[in-house]
């Protein structure tokens, strides 16, 4: 079971969407995948939905805190949404849930971050 | 009854999921709940990882043991590397540390560990490795009414 990244871009939105395993495997791969298209396409801010991630480990925390890092320099925030409970676990152990938000879908995301 | 496995191969990041899968596959004649799969996944995950970006630092060369004992509703992991090892444990096992911030480790390694297990024992020696032995005791295992 590998990752699948898929990555849509609405105004500077990223909207990025998981399904499979992140891990340090395939952590590189999405940190490779974000990193050169926020740069490209000077995006501000990030949606990143895992209503499709089965499994996360620690590596993924470390992969969306780098990309936090990397939208705090332009000032943007990060709406992560359809996060599972077992995820979830993870975020909550790591604090991470104190500088990223949390919305139950995309759409309230977007909206959150007006591009809706 | 006591049942046991053991696993070894290569310090390659495409056999973290390998590793996870197979030790989730063994435990499931327990009969665990999703959750407790989830966890063992996890932590077997967390300790692969570290094996081969701490204990080996990415050299295809090392090679990572695991062994899992089933007995009585207790789950035993070993994972154990013939790297590094760790200098100071007590500061690794500090949550968010890392000692590799420049690849992005959330430093979460140790404390999911603890956090998804009952027990957890480090036993390592700078230039000698590392193994980390974890228990746990699921709630609901077909094993107590064998």
């Amino acid at each position: 079971m590998s990752l699948d990244i898929e990555m849509e871009i609405k105004q500077d939105v990223l909207c990025i969407r998981l399904s499979g395993e992140l891990d340090h495997h395939s952590a590189d791969e999405l940190r490779e995948r974000a990193t050169s298209t926020i740069e490209e396409h000077q995006i501000r801010h990030i949606v990143l939905n895992l209503e499709f991630l089965t499994f996360m480990d620690s590596s993924g925390l470390g992969v969306i805190l780098g990309r936090y890092k990397q939208i705090k320099q332009q000032h943007g925030e990060m709406v992560v949404c359809a996060i599972s409970p077992s995820i979830q676990r993870l975020f909550d152990m790591s604090g991470l849930f104190k500088i990223i938000r949390l919305e139950p879908t995309e759409q309230y995301a977007l909206e959150r971050l007006g591009v809706a | 009854m006591k049942n046991e496995m053991k696993l070894q191969f290569r310090a390659l990041s495409q056999n973290e999921s390998f590793a996870r899968i197979t030790v989730a596959a063994f435990i499931a004649q327990l009969d665990p709940t999703m959750d407790e799969l989830t966890e063992i996944k996890t932590v077997v995950s967390e300790a692969v990882t570290n094996a081969i970006i701490h204990g080996y630092e990415g050299n295809p060369d090392g090679i990572v043991y695991i062994s899992v004992a089933l007995e009585d509703g207790f789950i035993d992991l070993s994972i154990k590397d013939e790297g590094l090892g760790i200098a100071d444990v007590e500061e690794a096992r500090q949550p968010l540390f890392t000692t590799k911030p420049e690849l992005e480790r959330s430093g979460m390694g140790f404390t999911i560990m603890e956090n998804f297990m009952d027990e957890i024992e480090i036993h390592t020696a700078v230039g000698k490795g590392t193994e980390v032995r974890l228990r746990k005791h699921l709630a609901t295992s077909k094993m107590l009414c064998n």
